[in-house]
């Protein structure tokens, strides 16, 4: 068993606060470039609802008050920092006096469940693909068709989720076009309300599964050629073990611990593309949380849906840096690494 | 890759035995090729565009609302009429003027973004590479933190903020998170490089700095930058059109991600107007699908493992 080093996990936390730190304050930066004034939206969105607003002058103020733009910007920014480690982002401008924490919080269970299920599916089935596509035994079929299905895996989810949508919400009718549960049902842990859930979410799942199994049967495929030369495969092959054994047991264990890397570099790229997915197919998550607070220029929830997805991130691939050893025992971490 | 594999194995091995006789290009691979062709149709779609078709009909209400393509008939019982072959939007626009200002767009786009991230890349991957010590430290762990962060998030930020954009700011935006990983690409290969026989021999035979990273490493680089650049004219592709669906990126021009955000906000699937979306869909669909072609074309150039497999 590997054990992690001090200076290796140093490293790493150290890696990981300077992301979040980095990410956090570009996303503070930019609005301040900006020559939007946020009060100035508030301010707007209020005379859209009145007709005209008096005093226009002094509620300006009170607002940026509140707001806290009146401060210095380094007590802007050091306050922000603060309230970003501990989920401290506001209000929502758009749904008012609602933190925006709160929003996030019921958004995220939604993304997180999507996520964790369409990755655990296409880790297992791109794998299992890649590595049939290079063994002998595999009929021929595995070894025409999965390359054909894998040039639409190219694809980011986007397209094929409205593909998908298409055909199976709109034309036949099988699954509903929007959102998360049906309206029908009280959310709770009621059979009802799981049914509704796995209704909904078959079509967002299946059209990130759909696109990103061939990224992982590709890079299987690369690892199966490297392992399926190497000695001890060939001493199992001479000792008679069955094939299936072989390919189980000696071939995909050895040849799948990198890809679990690979998982660490692409998180971002999947995070995003679900974001997208869930925008298009109004699923209740991060993705039309972001979305409406991009119709609604509401920057609190903006920055705070952004940090939190770049915080997933950040951490993801420090767990996966953290935990490889212990997958892998044939990798220790040089202290200096 | 299937065109081979359907074939029995005899007479593919006889085929291999030919090419290997031939000592054939292995930039000349089926799957290269095949790639180049999709993404020159687009261009090719572009620019022939340009000269046969009359182009003011992007304009919205510029034709009918929502007529679709010939040969099919809409909800309203409309049939396509050979004045908008492809359709039109729902505003009025024609759906063909509209591929053919906004496929090359979005291509512009990946590839000006990719080029900018490339350039910046490949600077930064030699000057770590090569020279090392603290400024090594410090280009790998800016690499390292901000390969991690999804660059679609912090254009969200950006573009929100910002409100309209134009293409080229949209890409070099986008450029500045696709040159981590041709960063760290080049500075890997490079440190393994620096160890190589004929590099140090040019080394000892008094070669200058630049000489050595331009004129003998950077030749044998070659397969890997395009590769990289291709992978990353993917990233900043889907980025881009990841922006335009949420909305953001630029709000006058007429790309693929846009018309989709149209579509998909006027209820394009629910009404049946697979025209509308569709179209662009399947136009980023070939583009994306071009990318890959090339990128396992480029694979097979530089690691002439998987040549045989295929």
């Amino acid at each position: 068993m590997g054990r992690i080093p001090r200076a290796y996990l140093i490293n790493r936390l150290f890696t990981l606060i300077l992301t979040v730190l980095i990410a956090a304050t570009i996303i503070w930066i930019i609005p301040r470039l900006s020559p939007v004034d946020p009060a100035e939206i508030a301010l707007g969105r209020m005379a859209a609802g009145a007709g005209s607003v008096a005093n226009s002058d002094e509620i300006l103020a009170q607002l940026r008050a509140n707001m806290g733009i009146d401060q210095p910007l380094v007590v802007q920014y050091f306050k922000y920092i603060f309230g970003a480690f501990v989920f401290d982002f506001g209000l929502s401008t758009a749904a008012f006096p609602t933190p925006v924490s709160t929003l996030i919080l019921n958004a995220l269970p939604w993304t997180l469940g999507l996520m964790i299920l369409s990755l655990v599916i296409t880790f297992f089935i791109g794998n299992l693909l890649g590595a049939l596509m290079v063994w002998e035994r595999s009929p021929k079929l595995v070894k025409v068709a999965i390359p054909a299905a894998m040039v639409f895996t190219s694809i980011p989810p986007i397209l094929s989720g409205l593909l998908l949508m298409w055909i199976f919400a709109a034309k036949l009718q099988w699954f509903p076009l929007t959102g998360a549960y049906s309206i029908f049902v009280e959310p709770g842990w009621t059979w009802e309300f799981v049914k509704s859930v796995i209704h909904h979410g078959f079509l967002p799942a299946l059209s990130i599964v759909v696109v990103t199994f061939g990224f992982w049967a590709l890079g299987m495929r690369g690892l199966m050629i490297g392992v399926q030369g190497e000695d001890y495969v060939k001493l199992a092959e001479a000792k008679g073990l069955r094939p299936r054994y072989i390919l189980y047991r000696y071939m995909i264990r050895n040849a799948i611990l990198p890809q679990i890397t690979a998982f660490a570099l692409k998180i971002g790229l999947l995070i995003a593309g679900q974001v997208l997915v869930e925008r298009i197919f109004a699923y209740n998550g991060m993705g039309k949380l972001l979305y409406d607070a991009i119709l609604n220029q509401d920057f609190p929830v903006i920055q705070g849906v952004s940090y939190v997805i770049i915080l997933i991130t950040a951490l993801s691939v420090f767990l996966v840096d953290l935990l490889y050893p212990f997958i892998d025992p044939r990798i220790r971490h040089e202290a200096t690494a | 890759m299937t065109s081979q594999d359907n074939m029995p194995m005899t007479r593919a091995e006889k085929r291999q035995a030919r090419r290997i006789r031939r000592f054939d290009n292995p930039w000349l691979n089926p799957k290269l090729i095949w790639g180049a062709a999709l993404l020159l149709a687009i261009i090719a779609i572009g620019l022939m565009g340009r000269l046969l078709w009359n182009l003011d009909l992007v304009f919205t209400g510029s034709t009918p609302l929502k007529l679709p393509p010939v040969g099919f008939e809409n909800l309203r019982g409309q049939a396509g009429q050979w004045a908008n072959p492809i359709g039109t939007d729902g505003g009025g626009r024609d759906m063909l003027a509209l591929i053919i200002i906004g496929a090359p767009n979005t291509l512009f786009v990946g590839l000006l973004a990719s080029l900018i991230g490339m350039s910046i890349g490949i600077f930064l991957g030699f000057s770590a590479g090569f020279l090392g010590g603290r400024i090594d430290d410090t280009i790998r762990v800016s690499a390292d933190v901000m390969i991690t962060i999804p660059p679609l998030l912090i254009l969200v930020v950006f573009q929100s903020a910002f409100g309209d954009v134009t293409l080229t700011m949209m890409a070099i935006l986008i450029a500045g998170f696709v040159w981590q990983s041709p960063t760290r690409l080049i500075r890997a290969q490079v440190l393994s490089m620096k160890q190589s026989g004929y590099v140090q021999m040019a080394q000892l035979s008094g070669a200058s700095t630049s000489h050595i990273m331009f004129r003998e490493m950077l030749p044998n680089l070659i397969p890997y930058l395009f590769g990289s650049f291709i992978a990353s004219v993917t990233t900043s592709i889907v980025t881009a059109v990841g922006l335009e669906v949420l909305g953001l990126g630029p709000q006058r021009i007429p790309t693929l991600g846009r018309t989709i955000y149209e579509a998909i906000n006027a209820g394009a699937l629910i009404q049946n107007l697979w025209w509308w979306w569709g179209i662009p869909t399947l136009l980023l669909g070939v583009m994306f699908i071009g990318l890959l072609l090339i990128n396992l074309g480029l694979d097979e150039v530089s690691n002439p493992r998987l040549r045989k497999l295929s």
